[in-house]
């Protein structure tokens, strides 16, 4: 019998190391899989290299892992938010690496990890600091810049509902990167608010099909 | 009279929204503009982190943390909205679907060129966010921006000396002085405050300014 659920922390992120790449869900506040940040936190890993659209929002999760200096790198669209001051603070001091890229380019390159695109063409960032050192190509007489895939050792996802092959619905707009995060890494896994019957979730509305996540986990989120 | 505030250039964009267009509005003062939308006019309004049909702000005590907008603030959604994932929503822009996006802007060259996310500080981690996606995919572009900086440096340029968002994308721009189109490489003005004459809008201007026939005056309501 195919069973997805799991029931504590240590073994929704077994197999994460030091070193590890991680793709964290949520837009700001909005989906990002706080409890399982704090897992990776309260587990001790270290030198990670986080893939999330910001470096974090208010107090918790991604902010957590900043402040207690386990992260190393990140890749996002928009480091800084109105109510953080450590990513400016981690990255004026040197601490802390940064690689900016475009908010749909992010998640094109990760849905191209996901979707086995060896890269691709976007006129995105054309002519401007962003489009140094990649390769750009005209077609039908416009410019594009080519874009490499982005996968990742794990990718950590907060959904509504999961059942136990791991299919997963979402709530309004903390969809945001989950359903192309889920696809992109090694391994997937979900804090969903609850979990339901096989066939509770009818097939038109499954968001991520199952096939696409490794764990699942019931998290009263805070 | 005196120049216009945020409310009103917000106002003056609204009124050039087209039935039935599907718009994005940047963070900032183009959020503004879905105030201002006249209310016989359906237009649909899309957020970059997945909403298409995003409603006005919700009443104290029914916000919901998991619907936002782009600048992570709390919204509704009107009857008919739909929701999508973030690689959808950039596909929308990016494959041409807007008709209008509205973002602010730190400088804008006279061949459209926008410079809107980073300036030449290094010390302050730059974002940028959806911004250069939305420049290249939106079928227009539309800038609200004061006229010039706030120690008086003009924001309107020959060319930009910040880093570029994107090249040649901007459409229209909507100051606190002026209405102003992109056209042929050159700042067509369309509009300006009653009380301001050409001559004194080309003094706070860092390009030549081009008029067509007669360019009228820009009337927007007390706001």
């Amino acid at each position: 019998m195919i069973d997805k659920r799991v029931y504590d922390f240590d073994t929704a992120l077994d197999g994460m190391v030091d070193g590890a790449s991680i793709m964290s869900a949520g837009f700001g506040a909005a989906g990002a899989p706080q409890e399982l940040l704090e897992a990776v936190l309260d587990q001790g890993y270290r030198d990670l290299v986080i893939i999330s659209n910001n470096a974090g929002e208010g107090e918790r999760g991604l902010i957590k892992l900043l402040k207690e200096r386990r992260i190393a790198k990140v890749i996002c669209s928009f480091p800084t938010s109105s109510n953080s001051e450590i990513t400016k603070e981690l990255y004026s001091a040197g601490l802390l690496e940064l690689e900016v890229v475009p908010q749909g380019t992010l998640s094109e390159r990760m849905r191209s990890g996901g979707a086995g695109i060896g890269g691709f063409y976007t006129r995105t960032s054309v002519d401007t600091p962003l489009d140094e050192g990649k390769e750009l190509r005209e077609f039908n007489g416009e410019k594009f810049v080519l874009e490499s895939p982005l996968t990742a050792d794990f990718a950590l996802i907060k959904a509504r509902e999961a059942d136990r092959w791991g299919n997963l619905t979402y709530n309004l707009s903390a969809r945001g990167f989950g359903p192309t995060m889920a696809m992109a890494a090694k391994t997937t896994v979900v804090q969903v608010d609850r979990f339901v019957d096989l066939g509770d979730i009818e097939p038109e509305h499954v968001i991520t099909p199952g096939i696409y996540v490794n764990r699942v986990m019931e998290v009263k989120s805070r | 009279m005196t120049k216009l505030n945020r409310k009103q250039i917000a106002w003056r964009v609204a009124q050039d929204i087209p039935e039935g267009a599907y718009v994005n509005l940047g963070i900032g003062a183009p959020e503004m503009v879905a105030n201002y939308l006249p209310e016989d006019r359906e237009v649909i309004i899309h957020s970059e982190n997945g909403l298409l049909g995003m409603g006005p702000t919700p009443p104290i005590g029914e916000e919901n943390p998991d619907l936002i907008n782009a600048g992570k603030k709390p919204v509704t959604l009107v009857d008919g909205a739909s929701i999508f994932h973030h690689t959808d929503s950039f596909a929308m822009i990016r494959g041409g679907h807007l008709d209008i996006c509205v973002l602010g802007a730190f400088q804008v060259s006279e061949s459209g060129d926008l410079a809107n996310w980073a300036t030449l500080d290094n010390a302050r981690p730059p974002g940028v966010g959806g911004a250069m996606d939305l420049a290249v995919g939106a079928k227009e572009i539309f800038i609200i921006t004061d006229h010039c900086t706030r120690d008086g440096q003009p924001k309107l340029l020959a060319q930009c000396t910040y880093p570029l968002t994107g090249n040649g994308v901007v459409t229209r721009v909507y100051t606190d002085y002026a209405l102003i189109e992109i056209k042929d490489n050159s700042f067509l003005v369309r509009e300006i405050i009653d009380g301001t004459s050409l001559d004194e809008l080309q003094k706070i201007t860092g390009a030549k300014l081009v008029v067509e026939n007669d360019c009228s005056i820009l009337n927007t309501p007390d706001l």
